[in-house]
């Protein structure tokens, strides 16, 4: 075929409706993964049972703050890696400052007590063994969802666009986690939470090296 | 190189906003880049350049809503392009390095002939009947899309809609035509 006539092709096309933005669609994504953990925890885990008194507290909302942030800056990645010449630096760099500011904001609360029984129950939590596994549970839905989206955008480095996906998701959905999960300290969220963040990335990163080529 | 930009960033915001005729424009002038910029990579596989021109444009034109009207154009249509030759010498096995950054010479104006490609006539011909005969249609006796449709028995709607699919198809069956 002549490259004219491929042309005239794609001119015809030129009033077609256009596909959304990659802003719209990672939106959109958010909005039914949020929905499909929300729908795990309240059907599967259950809200926490002192969840009207601890929404009065400052510690429920530096977690959601602290997942949220960490989402957001998966977001900041993504939208720029969804594009052919597009860099993630600014999500990274977030992404970095939130942690870093949550784990020293643990470190602090672990080492004023000089007590290493109580640092040890405080890195332990109720609920260490389930709480990154279940981030990673809640995140799939969105993860699987925003990488068929990426797909259809344009990234040129599927591994890192795949990850940042993952921290995307993973933001997302350990906010809504936060419903369920009854943890109050800097100590746990900085590590079984980020951990959960951490491991749906890596899962990103390697669904995205397989599937994110076009 | 500034000039160039302003020139196809301007034909492509017209493009983006419905005017057929700014968009072909602008695609036969990236069309004529990605000739020049593949031609001066792919010495001894001339036969290459073509198709790949046409999957680059493929791309191009399938892809561009990620293409953020706030930066450059040439830099997004170079990033296409450079993801595209990677891809082709990946497929073939083909180890080279390309700078990120050259995208000013992508807009160097050589202009060689085109020639005629190849893979997407092979891809075409895989395509499902009606497909294919829709985008013969539009193609070749310049038919509308009403037209074409009505020819086929459907609706303009549903013919856009169909054409969609088909130039998606026949993408994905380019990229996998040398795998």
């Amino acid at each position: 075929m002549r490259t004219d006539d491929l042309i005239d092709i794609l001119a015809s096309e030129a009033q077609g409706r256009r596909e959304a933005a990659p802003p719209r669609r990672l939106a959109v994504v958010a909005l039914l993964g949020a929905f499909a953990a929300l729908s795990l925890v309240l059907g599967w885990l259950h809200a926490r049972q002192d969840l009207a008194q601890a929404v009065l507290g400052p510690m429920f909302w530096m977690k959601a703050a602290y997942t949220g942030l960490l989402g957001l800056a998966g977001y900041l990645a993504v939208e720029r890696l969804s594009r052919p010449d597009g860099s993630g630096r600014r999500g990274w760099v977030v992404g970095a400052c939130v942690f870093a500011a949550c784990a020293v904001a643990g470190l602090y609360q672990a080492l004023v007590n000089t007590d290493v029984q109580a640092f040890l129950t405080m890195l332990q939590g109720y609920s260490w063994r389930s709480c990154s596994p279940r981030i990673v549970l809640l995140g799939l839905p969105m993860l699987g969802l925003g990488l068929w989206v990426l797909r259809g955008l344009a990234p040129t480095r599927p591994a890192l666009a795949g990850f940042a996906m993952g921290l995307f998701s993973g933001g997302v959905v350990a906010t809504v986690y936060g419903l369920h999960c009854p943890e109050h300290t800097f100590t746990f969220i900085a590590l079984w939470y980020s951990l959960g963040v951490l491991a749906l990335g890596l899962v990103g990163a390697l669904a995205g090296r397989l599937s994110l080529r076009w | 190189m500034t000039d160039s930009e302003t020139r196809l960033k301007a034909l492509m915001l017209r493009g983006l906003d419905g005017d057929a005729a700014a968009y072909r424009e602008c695609l036969a002038l990236l069309g004529v880049r990605l000739r020049g910029y593949f031609g001066r990579r792919m010495s001894g596989a001339p036969g290459d350049v073509e198709d790949l021109v046409q999957e680059t444009l493929l791309a191009v034109h399938l892809k561009r809503s990620t293409w953020d009207s706030a930066q450059s154009f040439t830099v997004w249509a170079h990033a296409v392009a450079r993801y595209k030759l990677i891809d082709h010498w990946r497929r073939r096995r083909i180890r080279h390095a390309l700078p990120l950054d050259d995208h000013a010479e992508f807009l160097a104006a050589d202009e060689p002939d085109p020639g005629v490609g190849l893979e997407l006539s092979r891809a075409l011909e895989t395509l499902p009947d009606r497909q294919r005969r829709l985008v013969n249609d539009v193609k070749l006796t310049g038919l509308s899309l009403a037209e074409a449709g009505a020819r086929a028995g459907i609706s303009e709607g549903a013919a856009k809609v169909a054409l969609h699919r088909a130039l998606k198809a026949l993408a994905e069956r380019m990229r996998r035509a040398d795998g």
